[in-house]
């Protein structure tokens, strides 16, 4: 996994509340076996005319958000289905973070497996980052996972929580599934307790 | 802290394996269910770093997302989902997992499958890389949907680190006014603590209206707790429970069922026994509900109006009238004068032989409005067996429903069941997100009844007031 230290970029608003996985990857485009190529199909009913063209006023398109890497949307970012596709699409398209007021639980999680910050900042901060974004040409800002803290080039500084370990594997890029393996001796002490009902052994096909 | 229990803390606190210091817990995970969206890229991740699924046997894969619900046999168009299926056949052989495929008579939507072939069991820890595993719940298992890199972590480990996560109580007094379902409840309370009410939790739902439900109820309401942003939810086991699970394929059987029910009777929480936040409602007040507007928390009862936006504070306003200008609907209109296109009774919230039998009394003897095209998607191939054993699938193709195979279908249109742009839908599923159905279509979520009385009147009517044949 990507390590995510610092990172500064362009900030792209979109003011919308409960902005759900569906919309951020529609469900056609889950047919693929592959973690890549989700990035051109971000946002897409919301991007593209049914016609396939690329519909005039949708705030990534336009030309002061090109190149961001930060999103800033409204509460209850990335609800509805666990699709981590949804990330996918995000980092594919360039983003690494989004800064919101609230996340679903599964969206969150799914994002700190690969490389990819939910910055949670209170109500009012997001807000503010949300209207900066907005009034402020090539408007960037910090994101220090180091010292939980976002800040930019105007004066703006607000701290994140985040879990201590969470934190700590997204500053390393550590794979998690190694780190559970370290616990092979007690996984396998569970297993000799609890072992695989019959009913669900191989040899009932 | 309380030394009285809760049941999701039994249930946790049973599986956890280990708690390294600074680190999230690691628990153990009981069931694993696979589907073909969201695995391939784990199996994939399993190949390139050289490890082996740990319990196979642990691990059950369907086939339900993107396969068609035409006649089976008839060959898949869409040659991606085709490629997707048979990645999931290819994976299951090569890593040893039992899958229940198309032409298998136990095939179906996996949160269909899993309670009705016993494998879920109350007190387990079950695991799906799909939102709506928080069904399992309803049988006093911890049930959460997890993404695609938490299914791989599964399949390497058979565990998880979590953060631990908050509890919280819903407690329904009273009892449901007839006409008055599960899914109403499940909206209602949607629609009172919002679309992000239960993030971080673990709901417990309970009271005499959650205890007076049977197993398909519990299980829709279960279903519908990620809609309020719950990691799960959950049903202590009862009787009810036991007698469902009884004599299930999967089931423990003989002195081991003895010995797994007395278990189980220790699983429910203790009196006293304290939760992060606690939400009472009153079951006589609700009603049949619709949703309005693009999220499950956009609800109204069905004698009610689509909500008038003058009177709305700022924020909601804008959330409001996007919704309303997606949804083609004027503010203020009653929602009894929702005409409607089209109708989906199926989905894992509302596809089981209860569902099936509530909607096939109202459509007995009547006939689907002109205008409607009314489709019957069965949730599994055992659902589909059992309505037809009953005559229920006649019931529908007498009253101008389509009967069809099992699967997905129009909750999410993967395969080729969607609306066309501005269709209008009553729905029996759980997301009324925009496009969900299929790009520019309109979901209105409802009960198995209030479907199938919107198909045969054209538009929503209040089922209290239907007139059975």
């Amino acid at each position: 996994m990507k390590p995510f230290r610092t990172h500064r970029g362009r900030v792209a608003p979109l003011d919308r509340v409960n902005i759900d996985t569906d919309q951020i990857i529609p469900k056609q485009f889950l047919k693929r076996i592959e973690r890549t190529g989700f990035g051109e199909f971000l946002f897409h009913d919301w991007r593209f005319s049914a016609e396939g063209k690329k519909d005039a006023g949708f705030v990534l398109d336009e030309p002061r958000y090109k190149g961001a890497s930060i999103l800033v949307a409204g509460k209850n970012f990335g609800c509805g289905s666990s699709r981590e596709h949804a990330i996918w699409a995000l980092a594919d398209f360039g983003f690494r973070a989004v800064i919101s007021s609230s996340f679903a639980d599964i969206f969150a999680n799914n994002g700190t497996k690969n490389g990819f910050l939910t910055v949670l900042l209170r109500e009012n901060e997001a807000a503010d980052v949300m209207r900066r974004a907005r009034e402020i040409e090539d408007y960037q800002l910090t994101i220090d996972l180091e010292r939980c803290e976002v800040r930019d080039d105007q004066g703006f500084r607000a701290n994140f929580p985040i879990d201590e370990f969470v934190r700590h594997c997204m500053l390393e890029g550590l794979d998690d599934i190694g780190l559970t393996l370290q616990h092979e001796p007690e996984i396998a002490a569970y297993e000799s307790l609890h072992p695989v009902p019959s009913a669900l052994q191989p040899s009932k096909p | 802290m309380s030394s009285k229990r809760t049941l999701f803390e039994k249930i946790w606190n049973a599986h956890l394996v280990a708690q390294p210091s600074g680190r999230s817990p690691i628990i153990y995970i009981d069931l694993h269910l696979v589907h073909e969206v969201t695995s391939p890229q784990a199996f994939e991740g399993l190949r390139v770093s050289g490890r082996k699924l740990r319990q196979p046997s642990r691990t059950v894969a369907t086939v339900d997302h993107n396969i068609p619900t035409e006649p089976r046999g008839t060959p898949i168009i869409d040659l991606i989902a085709a490629k997707q299926i048979a990645a999931l056949q290819a994976n299951c052989k090569e890593f040893g997992v039992r899958l229940f495929d198309m032409d298998s008579p136990d095939q179906g939507i996996v949160h269909v499958i899993g309670p009705e072939l016993g494998l879920t069991q109350p007190g387990m820890t079950i695991v799906c890389g799909d939102s709506h595993t928080s069904t399992h719940g309803a049988f006093g298992a911890l049930a959460f949907g997890i993404g695609t890199s938490e299914v791989e972590h599964v399949m390497a480990t058979q565990c998880l680190a979590q953060q631990t996560p908050k509890t919280m109580k819903i407690d329904v007094r009273g009892r449901l006014e007839e006409g008055v379902t599960a899914k109403d409840l499940a909206l209602g309370i949607i629609g009172q603590i919002g679309t992000d009410g239960a993030t971080g939790h673990v709901i417990e739902y309970a009271g005499s209206a959650v205890r007076a439900l049977s197993m398909e109820g519990r299980m829709t309401l279960c279903n519908m707790s990620i809609e309020a942003g719950a990691r799960a939810g959950m049903v202590a086991p009862d009787e009810t429970t036991f007698a469902y699970v009884k004599g299930k394929r999967f089931a423990p059987s003989g002195i081991e069922w003895e010995k797994a029910v007395e278990r189980w009777r220790c699983l429910p929480s203790e009196e006293g026994a304290t939760f992060d936040k606690v939400v009472e409602m009153d079951a006589a007040q609700l009603s049949p509900f619709v949703t309005w507007g693009t999220n499950p928390g956009m609800v109204a009862p069905v004698t009610g109006r689509v909500p008038d936006t003058s009177g709305l504070k700022e924020s909601d306003r804008h959330s409001t009238e996007l919704a309303l200008q997606y949804m083609g609907l004027e503010p203020g209109k009653r929602i009894e004068d929702i005409g409607i296109d089209r109708v989906f009774i199926g989905s894992c919230t509302n596809s089981r032989i209860e569902d099936l039998r509530a909607a096939a009394r109202v459509a007995r003897g009547h006939h689907v409005s002109g205008n409607v095209r009314a489709m019957v998607v069965p949730g599994s191939q055992r659902v589909k067996h059992a309505a037809e054993q009953e005559g229920l699938h006649q019931i529908f193709l007498d009253a101008g429903f389509e009967w069809r195979e099992s699967g997905c279908s129009m909750c999410l249109g993967m395969n080729p069941d969607i609306l066309q742009p501005g269709e209008r839908c009553a729905s029996t599923s759980n997301r009324n997100f925009e496009g969900r159905q299929g790009r520019g279509g309109r979901t209105h979520l409802v009960s198995p009844m209030m479907a199938a009385a919107a198909a045969i009147a054209g538009h929503f009517t209040d089922i209290r007031n239907w007139k059975f044949q």
